[in-house]
Formats: structure tokens, sequence, C-alpha cells
């Protein structure tokens, strides 16, 4: 029932490896997105740096996870706000993010674009617009 | 009388970097690991500082490091190096001691 469709933010502001925040993110971002709810990522500060390319852990003998944010578009999770300042501050523009998208039905299956580069204040709005969030 | 500086936590999250590079000694070596590592790269807030710094201690990234996050050798640093675990290893043995900035 639409009435029972609450919006939920996953907020992440942790880099990939240094602590197990942007794992378990990801881990209930995949279970919650079992409840047909309106879900949306956010990434800012440190959190930009999970959906960085190239990402290969064989050598610190952990579980590279980033693939799996390529995945999301099958769980119906098509809405990851990045936010631009917290690239800026780190060097890194889109072409440095994996590419993620999404196959929109009522589209004829277009491939469209997940991630959305946001201002702050953009992403403020976002924030403001939920009515559930979780930190990360 | 040199001494090895560790340093383990992203630049951007906390200040540990930072302090680090203001209590290290002419000669020092600074070792950036696990999410250390981001201060290796280049086009940051951050870079200016790292580049004053490379002329009197000696900056390392840990490679293993930098490739689980997908930091490519052109975006680090001029004046960066990078080592893997036995040049850790041989770091730690080649100083006097070792500081662990967490």
């Amino acid at each position: 029932m639409e009435d029972d469709v609450k919006k939920f933010l996953y907020v992440n502001r942790k880099a990939p490896y240094g602590t197990i925040y942007a794992l378990e993110s990801l881990e209930v971002v995949l279970i919650g997105a079992a409840f047909d709810q309106d879900v949306s990522l956010a990434f800012l500060d440190d959190g930009v740096f999970q959906l960085t390319k190239s990402q290969d852990t064989k050598e610190i003998g952990v579980k590279n996870f980033s693939p799996t944010f390529r995945a999301l578009g099958d769980y119906e999770v098509t809405k990851l706000y990045v936010e631009k300042e917290s690239l800026d501050e780190r060097g890194l523009t889109l072409d440095d993010l994996q590419e993620i998208t999404w196959e929109d039905e009522d589209d004829d299956y277009e491939e469209k674009p997940s991630i959305r580069i946001v201002t702050r204040a953009e992403m403020a709005d976002v924030m403001a617009d939920q009515d559930v969030i979780l930190s990360f | 009388m040199a001494t090895l500086h560790t340093v383990n936590k992203s630049p951007f999250a906390n200040q540990s970097l930072l302090s680090c590079l203001a209590h290290a000694k002419d000669g020092d070596t600074v070792l950036m690991i696990e999410d250390g590592v981001y201060g290796a790269a280049s086009g940051t807030g951050l870079a200016d500082a790292m580049v004053a710094m490379a002329s009197r201690v000696a900056l390392v990234a840990l490679q293993p490091d930098l490739n689980a996050r997908g930091i490519a050798a052109a975006r680090l640093l001029d004046g960066v190096k990078t080592t893997d675990y036995a040049g850790f290893v041989e770091l730690a043995a080649s100083h006097d001691r070792t500081q662990a900035w967490l």
C-alpha cells in the first residue's frame, strides 16, 4: 500500500575498509530492499571513497565489496546522492567513481545512472525530505 | 636517531596525520597505512601541506592499502614513495623507534 511506503535514507560518511561501517551499511541496504520502501543512499565526507573505481583488496585480506554497489539497481535502489564538495575536498571527480546504473522498466529498460552529484545544500534538502535516516 | 611514524586514519576524518606532521623531526619517516593512505593522494585540500613536508621527512604509503582503495600510482603526491609489507618491517627495523598516530 502506498500509504505504508516511507522514505529511507542511508547516510554513508566513512571510508570503505578502515572500519566496518561501510560494509554494514551495504548489508542493511540489501536487507532493507526486501521491504519495498523508497530508499536513497547519501555519500558524503569520507563516504565518497566507497564508490571509487579500481579497488583491489587482495593484499589486505578483506572482501572487496565495491562491485556490490553496481547490483543495487536490481534491488530497486536507484538513488545514490554524492556530495560534490566532499569529492572536491578529496581531489575526486565523477570520473573517479564506478559507473552505477539501473534499468528503468517504465522506459523500455533504458539504463540510467544511479549516481546523482549534489551540492552540500542540495544534500541538506535530501536529508530533510526523509521519514527515516540510518547513519553509518 | 630517527622515528618511524605510522598513520592509519583518513586525514579528512580526523587530525592524526596533521598532528603527526607537526611533531615529526627532520629525517623521520611518516608511513601512511590503512585509511592513512588517503593522505598520499594529490589534488586534495591537504596536498600543499604534504608537499611542504616532503623535503624534511620521508613520506611513504603502503602499496596494498593503496590498491584496496583504488588509488593509482599516477594520483600519488610528488615525493611520496611506496612500500610493501616486507618494506614496512625494514622501516621498523631501521628506525630507532616507532610511533603510531592512532
